[in-house]
């Protein structure tokens, strides 16, 4: 963070993630974004700038669209879109603006109707009858998914979790689905995840396979739901009741990469030097390590991506993810409790809330506020998202000290 | 090879030359950092180089990661593996092929070499020819 200015969140709320469907996105956008505003105690006519994100509405959920239904201020507004970073990248803006001297106070909303949507990546190979004729940049003469490996995320994102234990000299996969235990299990104490039951290790590995290894309750659960955040300056906060100062949660890093080239990076897209790179430049700017962190939220948008990112995150030792895992360290009664939230598996990926909505979970905790699963004493945590593409977004917080 | 069926052949990628049953993969290579590239180039995405040579990648390797998909969009046939395969340094991505689609058959570090197979003809008769890499048996230990 710049010396210049903190940033702080002032209000943060999440939607129940499931299905909605009675609400569309902006009913969903619209309730996070009141709920955030309340909770932070400010109303639209304080807001000076608001980021919005959100990918599969064709635009019918743009921040205007919001704005129409809870109060069109004229301020600016910047539509973000950077695959399942979305939401953080819509933080990251609104702090940027705040950082800037802008404005003093801002407002970030995501926002995904995705229930029922299905596989994620590819619409599969279209004509079958259309001739063999080369097009697109390979000068493939047919659809390329499942005839060059797969294009589609269970697949992608397996091979990423395999890889790992490749280059680390690991043969047990079984830690995947280990992993997925682990965060159905938290989900059970958080009434706002999408599913709420723990699962046994023999009962996911026996689900539908979709991606070996990952089966179906290994990747992330499609759902609807929003999350909104109201961030403050540090100057502005100041001025603020005792009550408000209290609860606000301090952003001591907000820090945005895309992935940089490296061997094999065009061919199996690479999700850790940029959250490497993310996770590095976050714990410098806050002077915060990796051992302070009470709690992580982290993307596991499949089982085969959490493991690598308690290396990427460096949570443990290079190479050592797997014995990380076994120690119980990311348990929530572990030394550094991992997606305590039930995670992108459980919880649910609304994809342009999640970077909110881990922000949220995080907050939740560093407040006290989080009843039953709350991680006692917590005060400093960490979020983080990736978007295939890609984008990583990190943010680490920091528990008042009023 | 004969003439008349080379003419109704088409290789399924740009980058696979069919070289009449010899097959191989050729890449971009940027002339000042050696990045290699398969698709078609605008500059090196390494050093923003724009001077690129073709060069022929190794047609054998080891299976760096895979993943056996069960589960596809709407005309992909399942199973089958997704496979990495690192070709001597030069990464490449295609099917496991010639090998059961089980996590009994398919290894992480396991020896493999480039193959090519039919993907069947077209209404105007050209048949497509795609590459994948299969079990390379001479490398096998036992």
């Amino acid at each position: 963070m710049s010396a210049s200015e903190e940033v702080w969140v002032l209000g943060i709320n999440m939607t129940k993630f499931g299905k909605h469907p009675d609400l569309d996105a902006v009913d969903l956008a619209s309730n996070a974004a009141i709920a955030a505003l309340a909770d932070g105690g400010v109303t639209m006519a304080d807001i000076g700038v608001v980021a919005s994100g959100n990918l599969l509405g064709n635009g019918a959920a743009s921040g205007q669209n919001i704005l129409k239904q809870i109060g069109q201020t004229g301020v600016p507004i910047y539509n973000v879109s950077n695959a399942c970073a979305t939401g953080a990248t819509a933080l990251r803006t609104v702090v940027m603006a705040i950082r800037a001297g802008e404005t003093d106070m801002g407002l970030a909303i995501g926002v995904e109707k995705l229930s029922g949507v299905g596989l994620l990546g590819p619409g599969g190979q279209g004509n079958a009858d259309a001739p063999w004729e080369a097009k697109g940049r390979y000068g493939a003469v047919g659809g390329i998914d499942g005839r060059l490996g797969t294009q589609a995320m269970p697949g992608v994102f397996a091979q990423v979790g395999m890889e790992y234990l490749h280059t680390y000299g690991q043969t047990d996969v079984s830690v995947f689905a280990r992993i997925s235990e682990k965060n159905h299990s938290h989900s059970t104490l958080n009434p706002l995840a999408a599913y709420n039951k723990a699962m046994t290790y023999d009962q996911i590995v026996n689900d539908v396979m979709i991606s070996y290894p990952n089966t179906r309750p290994m990747c992330s659960a499609n759902c609807d739901g929003a999350a909104a955040a109201v961030l403050v300056s540090g100057s502005k906060l100041k001025t603020m009741s005792l009550e408000q100062r209290r609860r606000a949660v301090k952003i001591s890093a907000s820090v945005l990469t895309s992935d940089p080239y490296q061997e094999a990076c065009q061919v199996l897209p690479d999700v850790n030097t940029l959250t490497r790179n993310a996770a590095k430049i976050a714990y410098e700017k806050s002077g915060i390590g990796p051992q302070d962190l009470d709690l992580v939220e982290l993307h596991d948008c499949f089982a085969t991506a959490e493991l690598v990112h308690y290396d990427n995150l460096m949570l443990c030792a290079e190479g050592d993810a797997v014995a990380f895992f076994e120690s119980g360290a990311p348990w929530r009664d572990g030394s550094t409790p991992v997606n305590v939230s039930g995670g992108l598996q459980s919880k649910g990926h609304p994809i342009s809330a999640t970077g909110i909505a881990n922000v949220w979970e995080i907050c939740h905790h560093l407040r006290g506020e989080a009843g039953a699963r709350q991680i006692e004493g917590a005060k400093v945590g960490l979020a983080h998202v990736i978007g295939l593409g890609s984008a990583c977004g990190v943010h680490v917080l920091e528990k008042s000290s009023v | 090879m004969t003439n008349t069926t080379a003419a109704t052949q088409v290789p399924f990628v740009g980058y696979l030359h069919l070289n009449a049953g010899d097959p191989y993969l050729v890449a971009h290579e940027c002339r000042a950092c050696h990045a290699r590239f398969f698709d078609r180039r605008n500059l090196c995405a390494n050093c923003s180089g724009a001077e690129f040579d073709e060069v022929r990648v190794a047609t054998h390797g080891t299976l760096r990661s895979f993943s056996i998909v069960a589960f596809a969009g709407p005309g992909v046939e399942v199973p089958f593996v997704a496979a990495l395969v690192d070709c001597e340094g030069t990464t490449v991505r295609g099917n496991l092929i010639n090998c059961d689609p089980t996590p009994d058959a398919v290894h992480l570090g396991m020896a493999v070499r480039l193959a090519t197979y039919s993907l069947g003809s077209d209404k105007n008769g050209v048949e497509a020819i795609n590459y994948g890499f299969e079990p390379d048996v001479s490398k096998e230990t036992r």
